[in-house]
């Protein structure tokens, strides 16, 4: 192991003071490596506390740019950042706060293709992602590296928090064996998250990846945390290691990565739905062409922001409500960003109705069409 | 039997904004069917159409999952709390 040079010395201090972490601790941390799976809000705080703890190699995996909207959370980027890759920005922060660790770039997407040669590389992984596919490959790639995974996730004022993947312990499909279907679950960027919360978890998860590199303490394997920030509350669940896991029992299933996107009905189909333009739908409107504008968003967006005479049910609500809609009509569909509408527009097609998607939704209206409109 | 019954924020929208809801069931299957009696909305969210729980909900009886004791037959005492923990996947 690499030894700590004087200038460390002076900086560890309130670490090598402490006889549970000591010279000998601290050089563990110097000679260990972490991977943080997103540079968003979970692994904003989670980089930035491991490099200043002196994790001598943090790597990085990202392929995202640096939007306005992320800097209600994500603080290790910073307003000069808007525009720039996340990584180039993380690592620029990163490197000011601690010139004595190294910091690694993946600017990638992870795959099944990727992820267990890029697992391998490292003691630690850290799952700061946004999605499902991600958070189930994280989870097979880390039992089949025999990496342990310091978990975290948030969700509007909600977070979960847990170590997996280690030996004897439960992984993530112990505790949720599939994956909910797509657009059951809305996402982050649909419906949001409190800006203080990821730095929360994302905090507990670096506490989680010292304290596996360090040995000390218990872990939190075998156990859930949730946190609800409304209630100021932290509850802890037992998990137990599922001996039926398809990935981490004496006889698994899964042997190798899979096709998450598939698994988790991510991918897009080859044949797309009809989709027209924010102008397209600005000259429909002018010439009075007769069609349903229909909203998919939820209420409290229709009032932050709606291009008049839309008709508004929510996507959620689509299943139970489609039937109020004339079969005969056109249907034109937005949401705020395209997403949700294009899942809406597959479910009427698939119910006979001639429905086309509005791409970039009403966000694309406001920047292109109505400026009037506000963004959101 | 006063069962509390504790809803994660994602779901309060269909109990009347509540986090938690006091029901009397003798199992956690009694409890969770007060339940929609009373807030018909959750049951298409925690529940498939042939009447099983979605695989990406959890459901807890205080500390232990209920898979791990007798699942929906899991019976329950006064002063206990089922809590409903969903999958989520927010990070950035």
């Amino acid at each position: 192991m690499e030894d700590l040079t004087k200038a460390e010395l002076a900086r560890y201090d309130r670490h090598l003071i402490m006889s549970e972490v000591g010279p000998e601790g601290q050089k563990k941390l110097k000679n260990a490596s972490v991977l943080c799976v997103g540079a968003g809000g979970l692994g904003s705080p989670l980089a930035l506390y491991l490099a200043a703890a002196g994790v001598g190699r943090i790597g990085i995996i990202d392929f995202d740019v640096v939007d306005e909207s992320n800097l209600q959370r994500q603080i290790i980027h910073d307003t000069a950042s808007v525009g720039t890759s996340k990584l180039a920005s993380a690592k620029k922060r990163l490197n000011g706060l601690n010139p004595f660790v190294s910091i690694e770039l993946h600017e990638m997407r992870l795959t099944s293709a990727n992820a267990v040669e890029l697992f391998k590389r490292y003691d630690v992984i850290a799952d700061g992602t946004d999605n499902f596919a991600t958070r189930y490959l994280v989870n097979d790639a880390c039992v089949l590296t025999g990496r342990p995974n310091a978990y975290g996730s948030i969700f509007r004022f909600e977070g979960q928090l847990s170590v997996f993947g280690l030996k004897d312990g439960p992984c993530y499909r112990c505790l949720y064996p599939e994956p909910p279907p797509p657009g059951l679950v809305p996402s982050c960027s649909e419906a949001g998250v409190l800006g203080v919360l990821p730095g929360v978890i994302g905090t507990m998860q670096a506490i989680e990846a010292l304290k596996l590199i360090l040995g000390i303490g218990r872990p939190l394997s075998g156990r859930l945390m949730l946190y609800d920030a409304l209630e100021q509350s932290w509850r802890t669940l037992k998990v137990k290691k599922n001996p039926a896991c398809p990935v981490c029992s004496e006889n698994p299933s899964i042997k190798a990565p899979i096709d998450y996107e598939a698994f988790c009905g991510l991918k897009e189909k080859p044949v797309s739905n009809p989709e027209i333009s924010v102008q397209d739908l600005k000259s429909m409107l002018d010439k009075k062409e007769k069609f349903i504008l229909l909203d998919v968003r939820e209420p409290h967006e229709y009032e932050i922001a709606k291009i008049p005479g839309s008709t508004l049910i929510p996507l959620g609500k689509l299943p139970e409500r489609f039937g109020e809609l004339d079969k005969a009509a056109k249907l034109v569909v937005h949401c705020k960003m395209g997403g949700r509408s294009a899942k809406a527009v597959q479910f009427l097609r698939e119910k006979g109705y001639d429905a086309t998607n509005v791409a970039g939704g009403i966000n694309a209206w406001s920047e292109a069409v109505d400026p009037s409109v506000p963004q959101y | 039997m006063s069962i509390e019954i504790r809803l994660p924020t994602a779901l309060r929208a269909f109990a009347d904004k509540q986090e938690k809801i006091i029901v009397n069931g003798n199992s956690v299957g009694d409890s969770l069917n007060e339940l929609f009696t009373t807030h018909p909305r959750l049951r298409q969210q925690l529940m498939t159409a042939d009447g099983k729980l979605r695989s990406f909900v959890n459901v807890y009886i205080n500390e232990d999952d209920a898979r791990d004791k007798q699942g929906m037959a899991t019976p329950v005492k006064d002063g206990d709390t089922i809590i409903i923990v969903p999958a989520i996947a927010g990070g950035i």
